[in-house]
């Protein structure tokens, strides 16, 4: 598996194998207490300190950018805890290998196991589940991407945790008593002694506890003992989001220090090739011009003069020889690719293309843009590097250690000189994820430049919105050929990409021959994850294909779908739900349409069901968004239909506005004023379905993320018979007067 | 020379430029963080403060043209005790990654503050900021919710 899959994942879990924890022995607590324990307060197991006044706190080996996942980890081990919420705490992990998220690396292991089909390699095996926390070190992985904290930290690490916690607890009690621990039960943060009743206060227990060793195989509650999982609990972080306390990365402030503005070649690849520092000479703060080889950054004792006297500069960077590169280039080098017949072949079901020869054909091309990541606050951070020889840096980013190990690497320096303090990140979405810290780099060899002082480097929007990693424009081409029915026999499916193949293209639907292949195209565009990855342009290419079919066949699009799930009953009772609710099938005014998708991704279905009117002069207006889902269990229902919310949202901005494009070797976009996105006004109303199954906990991102731009594009067609076949909405003319029929 | 302002009921003399942008003056001279930096053109409302009460985009603010005037950032809303509006914000648990809410909450609280039950497209006119996180339909119900309390004569 290559890296980047392993990190952030991006397939469907296959398995619920819960494998165990790996445990630490008694010098890693005490080293866990010497980074990360207060007076008073202790670990007692991996991720859980307990303090003298009963106060637990849930150390969360994952950044915050706003998907809840400190609540919900903390409720998953707070239920086998049997603690009295109002002592619960959550806070971050230090970004140190002690506190490497070695569940997260089980989880993404078995991922990538069960759905190659293999036993578990030996490797990941052996000794219980103590290598694949080595594993995890190895690969600094504190990564916060692919859908993964609840489902694998919160299964594999917080749950064992708290149980291994509880039971330790009780075992205090019974030696203080000297009575056998059957006799205890635990209730709201106390252990009681049934036959007496007499109870001790988990802050009583905390340092006794502590000396028991934690097993590694606690006994889990049940499904119908938990008090906490499954629960809409108020999320722990709000409080301090509501009145401007909670400070992120931008917010590090030190005394006298110093700010820094830069300015990268707006031409991908292109280098510095002079500059004249004299018009910014005698500007009021500026302290110093650091030069890269691809910008020029400003240091000031302000953040207003570093970026005003960073737009006075001129520099000159060269082109690479990229100038002439462009929206239309890069599509035009997709489309010789996908024609040129060197196609990569993938996976092939049944007899695969062969069985195009029999039918009738039909053949479809889509294409989706680049997109920027756009998250609320820009990229920054601010680095120390002290004088003697250590760096410290400060900044909210996808994964703590790896960050930590990076700026280590960018520096020259030995992980143990180099301190990171992850802070909470105004939205994520995949810009910040290991591999795209382009604003590390930066600010730590800046801080380097003027050594002794603090600098926080901060990217203007406008910046931002051209040095991102963009999701990847891709093209896809199908072919299907359909029976007398008007059903699919053959499925052939054929996209560009400038990596691997991508397992998210393969359908769920029963078609019994198909065949899936890629083609190459030079990557020129720097390109990243974007939220829900591979499925936000497959989800989009696959259910505007199979409703294009069912229109084929006269059929609809709902019925077609479910005469395609008949073997899938968790897709099928999902669909329902949303079609259900949302009343499919039941009259709408004129100049309105439904359109239905349905996506599998991170674990967890998402159905969607857009109503959308488009106006004779081909306005669009989305008035309503059905959800419906399913995660197995939502650990917190409300939290989870939150963030299916917010997919509708951030997929909408995609689907009606998103697009980066390229002209002359350089992003055309500069800031939120030609980058437009979903504000209130364009936001419909959403309700959220949640369909409880028994299946594995699923992810809550993400998921929510690819139904939506198909849902959106099917009720366009079902509004005016106009079928959108490339992204975003507002490119395609729809008045009246443009329609064809 | 200095510019004289009053932040959140104290005053301050500055010996910043009078073209330097409100928004940084507040971050970086005063430290107060809880307004935000978002683009820098007044696009997302991400810096709304509240100026001699009006929501005001401080990103693209002169600090000369407020000196004298009263300027509340969201440290200063609410008299130690949260707020209506940041109740309600806790209560339909609107906030996810949180960023752009202190820019919200100063944009929302100024409109309810002209126009205490506005409708929806009132509502949709008035408050243009941008949530990435996607937390608009919570911020409706959070406001419906608070229009519909001021309609009964709900104590605040």
């Amino acid at each position: 598996m290559n890296r980047r899959k392993f990190l952030i994942g991006g397939a469907t879990a296959a398995g619920a194998l819960i494998v165990g924890y790996a445990f630490w022995p008694s010098r890693r607590l005490a080293r866990a207490d010497q980074l990360a324990a207060k007076s008073g307060e202790r670990f007692v197991a991996s991720w859980i300190k307990l303090a003298n006044d009963g106060t637990i706190t849930v150390v969360v080996p994952h950044c915050d950018m706003g998907t809840g996942i400190f609540t919900a980890l903390s409720q998953m081990a707070a239920d086998e805890l049997d603690a009295d919420w109002d002592k619960v705490r959550a806070e971050t992990a230090p970004a140190d290998p002690l506190f490497a998220n070695g569940p997260l690396a089980e989880g993404f292991a078995l991922e990538q196991v069960n759905i190659r089909g293999d036993s578990i390699p030996g490797f990941l095996r052996g000794g219980a589940t103590g290598s694949l926390r080595v594993l995890a070190e190895y690969l600094d992985v504190q990564t916060t991407g692919g859908s993964s904290a609840v489902r694998f930290t919160g299964v594999y690490g917080m749950r064992v945790a708290g149980a291994a916690v509880r039971e330790m607890l009780v075992k205090a009690a019974a030696a203080q008593m000297n009575a056998p621990a059957g006799e205890f039960r635990t209730e709201m943060s106390r252990v009681i002694h049934v036959p007496t009743g007499k109870s001790f206060g988990y802050g009583e227990l905390a340092a006794a506890a502590a000396e028991y060793a934690p097993s590694a195989r606690p006994k889990l509650k049940s499904a119908s003992e938990f008090r906490f999982i499954g629960r809409p609990v108020p999320r722990l972080d709000i409080p301090a989001k509501v009145n401007g306390s909670t400070h992120y990365g931008i917010d590090t402030q030190f005394p006298d220090m110093y700010y820094a503005a830069i300015r990268i070649s707006p031409v991908f690849g292109g280098k510095l090739v002079s500059l004249d520092e004299a018009p910014i000479a005698r500007s009021r703060g500026v302290k110093k011009v650091v030069r890269f080889d691809d910008a020029v950054v400003v240091v000031a004792d302000r953040l207003w003069r570093a970026r005003n006297a960073v737009e006075v500069l001129q520099p000159v960077f060269n082109n690479a020889g990229n100038e002439n590169i462009s929206s239309k280039t890069i599509r035009d080098a997709q489309l010789a690719a996908l024609n040129d017949g060197k196609i990569k072949k993938d996976l092939t079901t049944g007899v695969g293309a062969e069985a195009l020869k029999n039918g009738k054909l039909v053949e479809r091309l889509y294409n989706v843009p680049y997109l920027a990541h756009a998250p609320m606050e820009p990229p920054n951070a601010t680095a120390l590097y002290k004088k003697d020889g250590t760096l410290e840096v400060w900044s909210g980013t996808q994964d703590g250690l790896g960050s930590r190990a990076f700026c280590a690497k960018a520096a020259g320096l030995s992980l143990d000189k180099v301190t990171f303090h992850l802070l909470p990140s105004g939205g994520g979405f995949g810009r910040r994820l290991p591999g795209f810290w382009n604003f590390l780099t930066y600010a730590v060899k800046t801080a380097m430049a003027v050594p002794g002082v603090p600098v926080k480097l901060v990217f203007t929007r406008e910046q931002e919105m051209q040095h991102d990693f963009y999701r990847p424009n891709v093209t896809s081409r199908f072919k299907a050929v359909v029976n007398h029915d008007g059903m699919p026999e053959a499925w052939v499916n054929d996209y560009t990409t400038d990596e691997d193949p991508n397992p998210e293209a393969h359908i769920f639907y029963a078609v019994p021959n198909q065949a899936y292949g890629t083609a190459k195209v030079a990557a020129y565009v720097p390109t990243g994850p974007w939220r829900s990855v591979e499925a936000s342009w497959h989800g989009f290419f696959i259910e505007s294909f199979i409703d294009e079919l069912a229109h084929e066949a006269k059929k609809d699009p709902l019925e077609f779908r479910r005469e395609l799930l008949q073997e899938k009953p968790r897709h099928l009772a999902t669909l329902n739900l949303a079609a259900e609710k949302a009343g499919w099938g039941t009259p709408l005014p004129a100049g309105r349409g439904r359109g239905i998708a349905i996506f599998e991704c991170f674990g967890t279905i998402v159905v969607h069901v857009a109503e959308v009117e488009v106006s004779d002069a081909g306005a669009v207006k989305v008035h309503r968004f059905t959800s419906a889902a399913d995660c197995g269990t939502a650990v917190n229902p409300d939290g989870f239909r939150a963030q299916v919310e917010s997919a509708v949202i951030f997929g909408l901005s995609a689907a009606l506005y998103g697009e980066i494009t390229i002209e002359h070797g350089a992003v055309e976009q500069q800031n939120f004023t030609d980058y437009e996105v979903v504000r209130l006004a364009d936001t419909p109303e959403i309700e959220v379905h949640i369909h409880e199954s028994d299946a594995p906990l699923g992810g809550a991102g993400e998921p929510g993320i690819p139904p939506v731009a198909p849902a959106v594009v099917n009720a366009i067609f079902a509004a005016t018979e106009v079928r959108i076949r490339e992204l975003p909405v507002k490119n395609q003319p729809l008045a009246v007067s443009a329609r064809r029929g | 020379m200095g510019i004289r302002l009053n932040v959140n009921g104290v005053v301050h003399d500055l010996d910043v430029e009078p073209d330097a942008p409100l928004l940084w003056v507040i971050r970086d001279e005063l430290n107060l963080t809880g307004t935000k930096f978002g683009c820098g053109v007044a696009a997302c409302g991400a810096c709304t403060v509240h100026v001699n009460g009006k929501a005001t985009r401080s990103c693209v603010v002169p600090v000369g043209s407020v000196a004298g005037a009263q300027i509340t950032t969201i440290e200063g809303l609410g008299a130690g005790a949260p707020t209506a509006v940041q109740q309600a914000w806790i209560e339909h648990q609107v906030p996810q990654c949180g960023y752009c809410q202190s820019g919200m909450i100063m944009a929302v609280s100024a409109l309810l503050a002209t126009n205490p039950a506005p409708t929806d497209d009132q509502l949709a006119a008035a408050i243009t900021n941008i949530c990435r996180c996607g937390t608009f339909p919570r911020i409706r119900a959070a406001v419906r919710d608070l229009a519909a309390r001021k309609a009964s004569g709900g104590a605040r």
